[in-house]
């Protein structure tokens, strides 16, 4: 039995789980303070969407968070999938793989365009 | 002291007059401190010496006595009577064969066991006019944990990948390679990656983490699982991204 290539798509969804460990409760929190209209001055709109279009490490690190957390989400629901018995799991990763991929170029490109 | 009567419904299979198994009701007094198993050996001394099922300690040492109790991998000797106020189900455990009423046969994780090479691997004998390898308590607890097993195999039972894809090496097994591999006596690692580093070892599971649930003794293989997916993707890194492959 040859070594697994396994660790090319656990790796990063590995990272991911991590990154998203860390930071959706801060996206969570921040989309609460918005919801009750008490977002501290630094966190507004506005000055966020300003330091991003002038920042390249902002914009790096922001996609970074954003592919990593889409590949982890797609791999985590591709073990789902397999554990629900959907024993298709070729076709099940090509589809979430590629959603990932696709939303991250996209992320990307509006990131990058700003 | 309190008696109280136990209802149990036990799963009943003889591989000689049956074609599949069967569910039998018993009731019989127990003091309310007894564990299942003890309910179970006075079902068989007063009421049906042909129910089977496997004992020795008493004391969740031998791992001998894992049974589904309420659909739960669970030990009968540990166990408490007091925990379950109703009917108590009590069928052998899941994802293993049938051998007789609540006895199953092991072998599929046995011969899973003998193939991480559960035991020191040395590629320097030391002589033993030498003495012994030498540890320090640091060192004996980098693995301490996962030494503790006693290969009761409930945790393949509520493996649900074990479940689903018999050919996985399963969470005792693994979590044994992680104790050997930890050991700082031992060189076999890279032997043992041969196994453990396979789509059957540690990448058929999922990370569901009902192993380290079930364990009576707190083993947590599905740590050990984890440590060694995280290893083995820093070998990958090293064999496949590095000139020389990391020789
Ligand atoms: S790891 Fe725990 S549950 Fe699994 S066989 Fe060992 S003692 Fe039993
Ligand atoms: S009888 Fe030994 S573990 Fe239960």
């Amino acid at each position: 039995m040859a070594k697994s290539n396994k660790p090319v798509v656990w790796f990063p969804f590995a990272a991911g789980g991590t990154v998203i460990a860390f930071f959706i409760p801060v996206i969570a929190l921040l989309t609460l303070l918005v919801a009750f209209g008490k977002v501290p001055a630094g966190l507004s709109y506005e000055s966020m969407h300003s330091w991003l279009a002038d920042c390249v490490l902002a914009k790096l690190a922001v996609f970074g968070i954003l592919a990593l957390s889409l590949w982890s989400s797609a791999h985590r629901l591709r073990c789902t999938c397999f554990d629900f018995g959907l024993r298709i799991d070729t076709l099940v990763a090509a589809v979430l793989y590629s959603a990932a991929i696709v939303a991250s170029l996209a992320a990307a490109m509006f990131l990058f365009r700003l | 002291m309190k008696e109280r009567l136990i209802r149990l419904e036990v799963f009943r299979y003889n591989p000689d007059t049956d074609t599949e198994g069967h569910y039998q009701h018993y009731e019989v007094s127990c003091l309310e401190e007894w564990v299942v198993l003890d309910a179970l050996n006075k079902v068989k001394e007063t009421l049906d010496p042909t129910l089977n099922f496997r004992w020795s300690c008493h004391m969740a040492v031998c791992g001998s006595c894992g049974m589904m109790i309420n659909g739960e991998p669970r030990l009968a000797c540990h166990t408490f009577l007091r925990n379950y106020p109703g009917t108590i189900r009590v069928e052998p455990l899941v994802h293993f064969p049938v051998e007789r009423d609540l006895v199953t046969a092991p072998d599929d994780f046995m011969e899973k066991l003998k193939r991480v090479k559960p035991w020191i691997i040395r590629k320097d004998k030391q002589p033993i006019e030498q003495g012994e390898y030498r540890q320090t308590p640091k060192e004996l607890l980098r693995f301490r944990q996962y030494a503790m097993c006693i290969n009761c195999t409930l945790c393949y039972a509520a493996c649900p990948e074990y479940g689903l894809t018999r050919h996985f090496i399963g969470p005792a097994a693994l979590a044994l390679a992680h104790r050997y591999n930890q050991d700082s006596r031992d060189q076999g690692r890279d032997e043992r990656q041969e196994v453990v580093a396979t789509k059957e070892g540690v990448w058929e599971c999922t990370f569901v983490g009902a192993c380290s649930e079930v364990c009576p003794v707190h083993v947590d293989p599905a740590s050990a699982l984890q440590q060694m997916k995280i290893a083995s993707s820093f070998d990958w890194i090293k064999e496949h991204l590095l000139p020389g492959g990391g020789k």
